[in-house]
């Protein structure tokens, strides 16, 4: 186990270092971050003095050779724009992210899995179809039209939940909850279903696969024999049988989610890193785009490692196997 | 049906009833703006969105009034002492928000923390040497030589406290590249007529109001909501459910949804904001061979080629105002005389363009941005065709502002978009030195097609020095008729502007330098 830890780790470390490599790569094409920092008035003596300072006329592998000694030691600068500490400005924001993604998982679970065994219990029925069809909208629809669209019907229409925000949060300790006061209950229920709707689709659709699979098997058959009701048999026996890819899917789309949360972000005001990162890229805020990438590749690196490990736990024929 | 949602508008009104109660008869405003301010430090980052929304917060020595004049506010006066000092006389009786006095140690800690080295803010003090402590409330300003302009400078230079800075080790401006934090970027202390309540970024930034504050407030608000809400469709449908009720940038093409809407006021007008198009003025094409541009009759043609008149009618709706001059009405030094944009006549551009040796057109590039200015993408793509209709071949290149800005700074277009407002100055001369001037020493920062006109050149430097106003306006109006005879860039138009407000405000007045400035605001 030990061994397979260490293998783990190092493979961890490479893809944590491509990633920032590939990362300085497209920064050396976003531009130049100086001409927004000084304003109109400012001399060419003084944009030039800046870059320097901030050493963005070193060669590219100085600057990334720098980099990657400085946040090795967990040290991200400050952000050119704000002027903040990097680390705390993500750090301020995941909680946001983070119950935001909670949140459309929740949903996305909770609406997903009876669909998928309806439609698969159901077939042939009109409503079995109407569900199938409008998982199709669901997957196709770009998520920021869906933003739009939801805040157009309920809260320009309708008027039921606010158009943009997190609502009045408060602090545990370092960590900001909007989940305990009435507004930001509010608030999270228009970008939770927005982003939720894609993983709606994907859950049901796998429910749905597995259960008809399931549903053929040896003893459903049995069970069926034995008189027991169809009600305890789909949603007792066969469902449970269903779960397992269904739990380990949803787990691996957490950092997708995470990730791609940021249109719905945007969209929606939702106070999140991805807002932050679509803003430091607008204005070339290098420490930030750099942080953000590191952490989200993190995110997705610990993730694989903790399903890889939990399947080799289950399955001891992997542990020996090159993952 | 119709009791029902009367009931509900009792009911509603019951409730806000109650919630005013609690909040003790607020006035509020509830601000939704394009993006959020980079910080609480107002020489952290050269923005002047920025640095107008600190300006609630903070105040200068002098400030524009509701006609964009300077008036006194930190100094009640000031004379001239010799041609490079400047005596100010400050304002008695003026308290920051903690309670600390304001004297001229306030102004001189300032004035020596916006000019550090490490200041990003240097820049909009350029003719600034030292300063001399006279006495409590005198402080003289050294100049680095006879300067018109110093007053317009100090509009947007704020004050912090002294002995606050001094106690939170905030006396220099943060340097990023130090990588350190500073206090006063999370931190308010002004004298202005609001006070810093509470700031969450990205989300919420809360001003309520300074009841001590030194002058006769002309607005009865108590407190401003300041809320970032970037995506444009979002901050519409946010004025229109009521959740914000005054939108600093409304985008062009909901203006007609948000004219209907009987909530809302729609404030419209131009902007000070100039857009206009410069050229490629070496001897070669970014893609190599010899420059036609440097011909005049090309530029001629080029200018004739373009009908401004189709794009204010299709691409900006009708909402701009065509240029025939390189700076707004409002900005001293403008003349009405050179306000005639130019003619459209494709036919005798044909002709210019076969005088000067083209008569098949030639191929440049032609580099915009997609979100600098107001349709940008649009007008840039209208302009091509319209010089492909005479026989030339624009290569256009969009992109990101972040993405274009090192091409045009360093000659690698050929013709560019850019604006100019000549903020935070407001006057001519900001765009003479820093766009039209030679590029030698620190003029022509924005020369980005490396011009140069020996004789605009003189009378921009003739005009920096002159102390009296009229003879300086003079010169610089004259300069701005060399650069339209020239054609040394094309102006098209002022760009549209368009706030909304909800309809309980009495007096919301809208800038042309597209600033709010909420101490003017009453409901």
């Amino acid at each position: 186990m030990l061994a397979f830890i260490i293998k783990r780790l190092a493979n961890a470390v490479f893809v944590m270092l491509s990633v920032t490599f590939l990362a300085f790569v497209i920064f050396t094409a976003v531009g130049d971050p100086v001409d927004q920092m000084l304003n109109e008035q400012a001399t060419q003596a003084q944009r030039d003095d800046l870059r320097e300072r901030l050493g963005l006329d070193d060669p590219f592998l100085v600057q990334y050779g720098k980099f990657v000694v400085r946040a090795a030691q967990g040290d991200f600068g400050i952000s050119f724009r704000n002027q903040q500490d990097v680390l705390t400005m993500i750090g301020e924001r995941f909680p946001a992210t983070f119950e935001l993604v909670l949140v459309a998982t929740f949903i996305s679970l909770v609406v997903g899995v009876p669909m998928g065994v309806i439609t698969a219990i159901r077939r042939q029925t009109w409503y079995a179809e109407a569900m199938q069809f409008i998982s199709i909208i669901g997957v196709s629809l770009p998520s920021f039209v869906v933003g739009i669209g939801l805040i157009l019907v309920f809260s320009v229409w309708l008027g039921w939940f606010p158009a943009f925000g997190r609502g009045e949060t408060v602090d545990l300790g370092w960590w900001s909850t909007g989940l305990l006061t009435h507004s930001g209950r509010m608030s999270i229920v228009l970008p939770a279903l927005s982003l939720s709707l894609f993983q709606i689709t994907l859950v049901m659709r796998l429910v749905r696969a597995e259960m008809l699979e399931v549903l053929r098997s040896d003893f459903i058959k049995f069970a069926r024999a034995r008189g027991i009701p169809a009600r305890s048999i789909h949603f007792r026996h066969a469902l449970r049988n269903c779960l397992m890819p269904v739990v380990t899917m949803t787990a691996m789309q957490i950092g997708g989610l995470i990730a791609f949360a940021l249109v719905t972000e945007t969209v929606f005001q939702w106070p999140g890193m991805g807002l932050l990162f679509i803003q430091a890229v607008t204005f070339v805020d290098v420490p930030i785009m750099a942080a953000y990438l590191c952490i989200v590749a993190l995110i997705f690196v610990v993730l694989n490692a903790i399903v890889d490990m939990t399947y080799a736990v289950i399955d001891p024929r992997l542990k020996g196997a090159d993952a | 049906m119709r009791i029902s949602t009367k009931m509900k508008s009792v009911a509603l009104a019951g409730l806000s009833a109650a919630l005013l109660a609690t909040t003790a008869q607020a006035e509020t405003v509830r601000w939704g703006a394009p993006r959020d301010i980079v910080s609480l430090d107002p020489y952290s980052y050269g923005d002047s969105y920025t640095i107008n929304f600190l300006n609630h917060i903070y105040e200068g020595l002098v400030r524009y009034n509701r006609d964009l004049e300077i008036e006194p506010a930190l100094a009640t006066e000031w004379e001239i002492v010799s041609p490079t000092t400047w005596r100010f006389t400050l304002r008695k009786d003026v308290k920051f928000h903690d309670g600390a006095d304001f004297t001229a140690e306030d102004v001189l800690a300032s004035l020596e923390r916006v000019s550090d080295e490490t200041s990003p803010l240097k820049g909009n003090l350029p003719a600034y040497k030292s300063a001399t402590v006279v006495d409590d409330y005198t402080i003289d300003i050294e100049l680095n030589g006879a300067y018109p302009l110093l007053l317009n400078d100090l509009t947007n230079i704020h004050i912090f406290d002294k002995g606050w800075l001094v106690a939170n080790n905030a006396e220099k401006p943060t340097d990023v590249s130090a990588g350190v934090e500073g206090f006063a970027t999370f931190n308010t202390n002004g004298t202005g007529p609001f006070v810093l309540e509470s700031r969450t970024p990205e989300a919420q930034t809360i001003l309520t109001v300074n009841e001590n504050w030194w002058d006769e407030p002309a607005h009865n608000l108590t407190r401003i909501e300041f809320q970032p809400i970037s995506s444009a469709a979002t901050r519409v449908a946010a004025l229109l459910s009521g959740e914000v009720d005054f939108v600093d940038s409304a985008p062009v093409q909901d203006l007609g949804r948000l004219e209907q809407a009987e909530n809302l006021t729609l404030l419209e007008r131009t902007d000070l904001r100039t857009v206009m198009l410069g050229f490629n003025r070496r001897d070669e094409l970014v893609a190599g061979g010899e420059n036609p541009m440097n011909d005049l009759r090309v530029r001629q043609a080029m200018q004739m080629a373009v009908d401004m008149d189709l794009i204010q009618d299709k691409v900006m709706r009708g909402k701009s105002r065509n240029a025939g001059t390189l700076v707004a009405p409002s900005i001293p030094g403008y003349s009405e005389e050179l306000d005639t944009p130019a003619a459209y006549d494709p036919e005798k551009a044909k002709e210019l363009l076969a005088e000067a040796g083209y008569p098949d057109g030639f191929e440049f590039d032609f580099v915009c941005t997609n979100e600098s200015y107001v349709n940008e993408e649009q007008f840039c793509q209208a302009i091509a065709s319209m010089w492909s209709r005479v026989g030339l071949t624009p290569k256009l290149d969009i992109g990101p502002t972040a993405k274009q800005t090192p091409k045009r700074a360093n000659g690698k277009a050929d013709v560019y978009t850019i604006g100019w407002a000549t903020l935070p100055m407001l006057d001519t001369y900001s765009i003479l030195v820093q766009m039209l001037h030679s590029k030698e020493g620190n003029s022509g920062v924005f020369n980005w097609g490396d011009w140069s006109y020996p004789e605009l050149d003189k009378l921009t430097q003739s005009a920096a020095v002159e102390l009296d106003r009229d003879t300086r306006l003079q010169m610089e109006t004259d300069a701005l008729k060399i650069a339209k005879d020239e054609i040394i860039m094309m102006p098209l138009h002022q760009q549209p502007m368009a706030w909304a407000v909800s309809k309980g405000f009495s007096d919301f007045p809208q800038f042309p330098d597209n600033k709010p400035r909420m101490w003017y605001v009453t409901k």
